[in-house]
């Protein structure tokens, strides 16, 4: 086993003033640009961490005695943002699937809440990854990542695609471009404080 | 070896661990941890301790804190692992977290977010 500090010039630790961490999701489904997004906000080198999860493959294992289940590795990426002094973000890629279930449990107790990336190629792919928030009751904004070559709409005709409640903020984004990252998480959490803030 | 079967999450964190399947306590994948300023005066010290806690210490023992995301992507181990082992280093008083845990409200909380994010945009 190596020592844990041979990479230890490379460790960006957190300011020593820093005695607080929240964090926000960046959620989405494959491909649909959640790497990027972190990497383009994140003042460290995205970190990546494994977990094994153990999957409910509904119907496929079934005749192979695994109580249809299997194990699945998942990888979920995150960056850090310092935002005061005292206060570190932590922003974690997250995969939407339902079939991820296991590990949302964790990412989304005690998360501010997640901006969700969608791709207008494949909005349909977006369903799941909303209704999986809106069980957990995760608060969430909705953001377009616009690939090259994917044709444009009007944000109301996505706004209504995707179904969503009119207060739930939608903007575009292009993941690799930093200023239009931190526009989109500008306007969730301002969301996520009106919210709160209008709460009785 | 009969029986219902095992879940392999749980059994492989068991070996991992130390005879642990479940962190003592609530730890967030953000919880900041570093080590204790006065570690108590036993001897297990980080040389005799399991692998794992030895590396964690490793990491977070001289340097600052990190989250407990971080230390597993350092070491390369899963979180829920991570996890289990901060939580017996902080129980054996060897790991902390970096201050008294003060309070703060969400709406402050995401008030300062929003301050900071607004910082970057310029
Ligand atoms: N043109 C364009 N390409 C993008 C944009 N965002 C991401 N890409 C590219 O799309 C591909 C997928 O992006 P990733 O950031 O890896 O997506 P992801 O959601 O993390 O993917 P998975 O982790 O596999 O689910 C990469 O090749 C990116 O370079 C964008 O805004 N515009
Ligand atoms: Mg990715």
């Amino acid at each position: 086993m190596g020592s844990a500090l041979s990479r230890s010039e490379q460790v960006a630790y957190v300011a020593e003033t820093v005695t607080r961490s929240v964090k926000l999701l960046v959620a989405g489904n494959f491909g649909v640009g959640k790497t990027t997004f972190v990497g383009s906000v994140s003042e460290i080198k995205p970190l990546r961490t494994e977990e094994t999860i153990t999957e409910a493959s509904v119907g496929v294992d079934d005749l192979a005695g695994l109580d249809g289940k299997t194990q699945t590795t998942v990888a979920m990426d995150f960056g850090r943002i310092t935002v005061s002094a005292s206060l570190a973000l932590y922003l974690f890629g997250t995969p939407g699937q339902r079939r991820f279930l296991p590990m949302w449990d964790d990412l989304a107790k005690g998360a501010l809440g997640a901006l969700v990336l969608v791709d207008t190629r494949r909005l349909d792919h977006a369903d799941e990854v909303l209704a999986v928030l809106e069980e957990r009751g995760v608060p969430f904004a909705v953001a377009v990542n616009e690939f090259d070559g994917a044709a444009r709409y009007p944000l109301e005709e996505i706004r209504e695609a995707l179904d969503l409640d009119p207060a739930t903020p939608l903007t575009s984004v292009d993941a690799r471009d930093r200023a239009t990252c931190v526009a989109a998480l500008i306007t969730l959490v301002e969301f996520l404080f009106h919210r709160l803030e209008s709460r009785p | 070896m009969s029986g219902p079967r095992r879940d392999p999450d749980l059994v492989r964190a068991y070996v991992r661990t130390g005879g642990r399947s479940r962190a003592t306590r609530d730890l967030d994948l953000v919880t900041l941890v570093v080590a204790a300023k006065n570690p108590p005066k036993s001897n297990v010290t980080p040389q005799t301790m399991p692998p794992d806690a030895r590396r964690v210490m490793g990491l977070c023992g001289r340097h600052g804190a990190l989250s407990v995301a971080e230390i597993a992507a350092y070491l390369d181990l899963p979180p829920s692992v991570v996890k289990i082992v901060v939580s017996d280093l902080m129980d054996g008083g060897h790991a902390d977290s970096p201050a008294p845990a003060e309070t703060v409200p969400e709406l402050s909380m995401l008030e300062e977010v929003l301050h900071g994010l607004r910082a970057l945009a310029v």
